[in-house]
């Protein structure tokens, strides 16, 4: 099954240089009418559909706020869910028009792997669940442990790194999907489970006693997720890159969902730029000049979208930390829309 | 007369009307055509590839891959290159194959019989089993057992020690072996020889047995050579008895020999499904030989073992190894969706490579040479097997 698969991904790559020319993302978005996003599909708060088969979480929001910026409409968008294997192989293919799947960017996916990442939407680091009955109160005393980690990720390297680092030894098991690997993890098959700590929240929070559990505080890596495009589209990046910096600006000039409308209104002339009451931004981008109102008022700001999906009263219960306004302690800032 | 109307008549015959030569360019011009499609698509990947800054060929196997593999049957640390790690995944790989195709073999072969025999409980428990373990789709056994290893078996600190130096636990069973001696450097030739010995004493005893029709009790001579002679080796290089015995050190068994739940939950699924195939595959065949043939037999005053021995296996066997050989290879090729419950087989670490270096083209290539090869060498052995033991008329 899995031959097959690479066996198709292979074909897809021999289409591919079949002399397609990109004809530019954006054109193509448009002339299809939806913008197709790839997203996890089984991480919760980033990723997944809820019991009514409606997509949730930052990924998807973001991937939202794209439809909202190029259509008016955050609904014309359609999501694939990928694994960790099969995501950039996808972006590059041309199967997706986007990638916003909690990936990590690192110098040599933004160059060898031919993609481009763009506003970093969650700052992560790399991080481990035990159970609380191991009594264990910091990685470093995981010697010989045996190690639950998703493949094909950084992951895999992040955690050989620290352990030999650390001079320690450990076991990994490896198994390609995240369900199965929270539960093997869950019914003690390994004793810690490495990943994200964003995901180990996650994974917790759908665990059957999520307060048997704890993430120990070792971060073990610098985990900028950003959505990626496919290197050379310059436009479609700028898009990407100024809906999700547009729900940044909007948190920091207290714009709201909620309050979006009177907003228009405003004498403010950064607040009348940012909405395209003053136009000039959206014909820059190519894209309607009310593309950051579609945003805000159909998808909401960072805050609001972080605090829906993972924030502290979500059963992810994670704290904004990095990914505070830069005005607040954090790393979120965004550059001037004028 | 007619010769040299002959002649004239294939003399007129010109370059284009002869079907021989015909056929010879055709093949030529289809041959021109797969080149040249295989060129233009080879070229294009690669042209495409440079426009997008995509990096090609094989010198990542040369770096290091830094991730470290869960099982391995020899020494490996995330140091170590890329190319080691893959050669452990193709061991992996070949460990599980050579394993699970031999007891698939003897598994189906018994329950393929059993399904033929006269009673009426073992003929239906052996048909219950092929019907239920055939339909269900290998991959849902797969988690079946995988689950079933990781939920019902307790923690390393509760593991289960039925006998002392055995311990079973979800991190999998960990048991007792022999601590390294150079007797056991000995004991290997010792049990060589005796396989040497056991070959000359079967063909001593064949020509003994056409000659003079008295047999010799071949099967326990054999056992008794092939276990006595290392056992006697090991007791005269002073019979060394020190053992490794798996302890429980921090978080796991330390010590001893560990078979992961991954390994055994892969191994059992692949067999138990096969096997089911492999039954089907032996009893078509035995049915395949004509009762007439059993009741001559019997005639001849055949006892039934050598009924079985000489009439029925030599003409079973003509039908059985064909299928039998493609349901190796299904084996062999099953054995890759291990990805799926976390045994580092080939596809795992060529996987994990291809998502660390990105170089996708080349890792799938890889793959695909790999299972190619595999499956070549097992149906060339089958072939070869399959002609040896094909019934030679006279």
């Amino acid at each position: 099954m899995k031959l097959v698969r690479f066996f198709f991904m292979s074909m897809v790559w021999v289409f591919l240089a079949y002399g397609l020319v990109f004809a530019g993302t954006l054109n193509d978005v448009k002339a299809k009418g939806f913008v197709q996003a790839g997203v996890n599909g089984d991480l919760f708060g980033f990723g997944k559909p809820d019991e009514k088969g409606v997509w949730r979480g930052l990924d998807v929001d973001t991937a939202r706020a794209i439809a909202a910026a190029v259509f008016g409409d955050a609904n014309k968008v359609r999501f694939t869910p990928l694994t960790a294997k099969t995501r950039f192989t996808a972006l590059q293919s041309g199967e997706v028009d986007v990638l916003t799947r909690n990936c990590t960017q690192t110098l040599s996916r933004d160059t060898a792997l031919g993609l481009d990442f763009c506003q970093v939407n969650y700052y992560d680091g790399q991080g481990f669940l035990v159970s609380k009955k191991l009594g264990v109160k910091s990685a470093k005393e995981l010697d010989g442990a045996t190690v639950c980690v998703l493949p094909g990720t950084t992951t895999e390297l992040n955690v050989a790194d620290f352990f030999r680092a650390n001079n320690i030894k450990m076991k990994p098991v490896v198994i390609e999907n995240t369900a199965e690997l929270a539960k093997a993890f869950f019914s003690g098959r390994c004793d810690c489970l490495t990943s994200d700590a964003s995901q180990l929240a996650g994974n917790r929070a759908v665990s059957p006693n999520p307060k048997d559990y704890i993430i120990l505080p070792d971060i073990i890596s610098k985990e900028p997720l950003a959505p990626a495009v496919r290197h050379g589209d310059n436009q479609w990046k700028d898009i990407v890159n100024y809906s999700i910096l547009a729900m940044i600006n909007a948190e920091e000039l207290g714009i709201t969902s909620k309050n979006v409308d009177e907003m228009l209104k405003s004498n403010d002339p950064k607040i009348q730029r940012f909405l395209g009451v003053t136009p000039g931004n959206g014909e820059a981008l190519g894209l309607d000049e009310k593309f950051a109102y579609h945003i805000i008022k159909q998808v909401g700001n960072y805050g609001e979208v972080f605090e829906r999906n993972v924030g502290v009263n979500s059963s992810l219960g994670i704290q904004r930390g990095l990914n505070a306004l830069w005005t607040n302690g954090g790393l979120m800032y965004s550059p001037p829309f004028n | 007369m007619t010769g040299k109307q002959n002649s004239k008549i294939s003399g007129k015959v010109s370059f284009w009307n002869d079907p021989a030569k015909r056929s010879i360019l055709y093949q030529l011009e289809a041959l021109l055509l797969i080149g040249l499609l295989g060129y233009y698509l080879f070229s294009n990947i690669t042209h495409n590839l440079e426009r997008q800054s995509i990096a090609t060929g094989f010198g990542f196997l040369q770096k290091e891959a830094s991730f470290e593999i869960g099982e391995s049957l020899i020494s490996y640390s995330a140091a170590d290159r890329y190319a080691r790690a893959l050669w452990v995944g193709i061991l992996n790989t070949l460990l599980v194959s050579f394993i699970g195709i031999i007891l698939t073999v003897i598994l189906g072969t018994v329950i393929g019989v059993s399904r033929l025999s006269k009673n009426w409980l073992v003929s239906h428990l052996a048909a219950v089993y092929i019907e239920v373990l055939q339909d269900i789709p290998v991959l849902l056994q797969l988690f079946f057992w995988y689950a079933f290893f990781y939920e019902i078996l307790p923690s390393p600190k509760q593991a289960l020690n039925p006998v002392g130096g055995i311990f079973l636990c979800n991190r999998g069973l960990s048991f007792v072996i022999p601590v390294f001696h150079s007797a056991h450097i000995y004991m290997a030739i010792a049990f060589g020889i005796a396989c040497l010995a056991v070959a000359f004493l079967r063909r001593w005893s064949r020509q003994r047995h056409e000659k003079t029709g008295v047999p010799f009790p071949l099967f326990r001579v054999s056992l008794a050579l092939l276990i006595g002679f290392p056992l006697l080796t090991w007791w005269l290089s002073g019979a060394p008895t020190q053992m490794d015995v798996p302890e429980l050190i921090g978080f796991n068994f330390q010590g001893g020999a560990n078979i992961s739940p991954e390994f055994t939950a892969l191994l059992l699924g692949l067999v138990l499904y096969t096997s089911a195939f492999v039954a089907e595959v032996v009893r078509a065949g035995i049915q395949s030989v004509s009762h007439g043939q059993t009741e001559a037999a019997m005639a001849l005053g055949l006892t039934p073992s050598h009924i079985l021995k000489l009439v029925i296996l030599p003409q079973a066997l003509r039908v059985i190894i064909p299928p039998l050989t493609s349901q190796m290879l299904n084996l062999t090729k099953n054995s890759s969706l291990a990805v799926a419950i976390g045994y580092p087989d080939f596809v795992s670490v060529a996987g994990t490579t291809i998502n660390q270096t990105g170089q996708a083209i080349e890792g799938v290539a890889m793959i695909m040479i790999v299972y190619l090869f595999f499956s070549l060498l097992t149906s060339a052995f089958m072939n070869w097997y399959n002609k040896r033991i094909a019934l030679v008329e006279r």
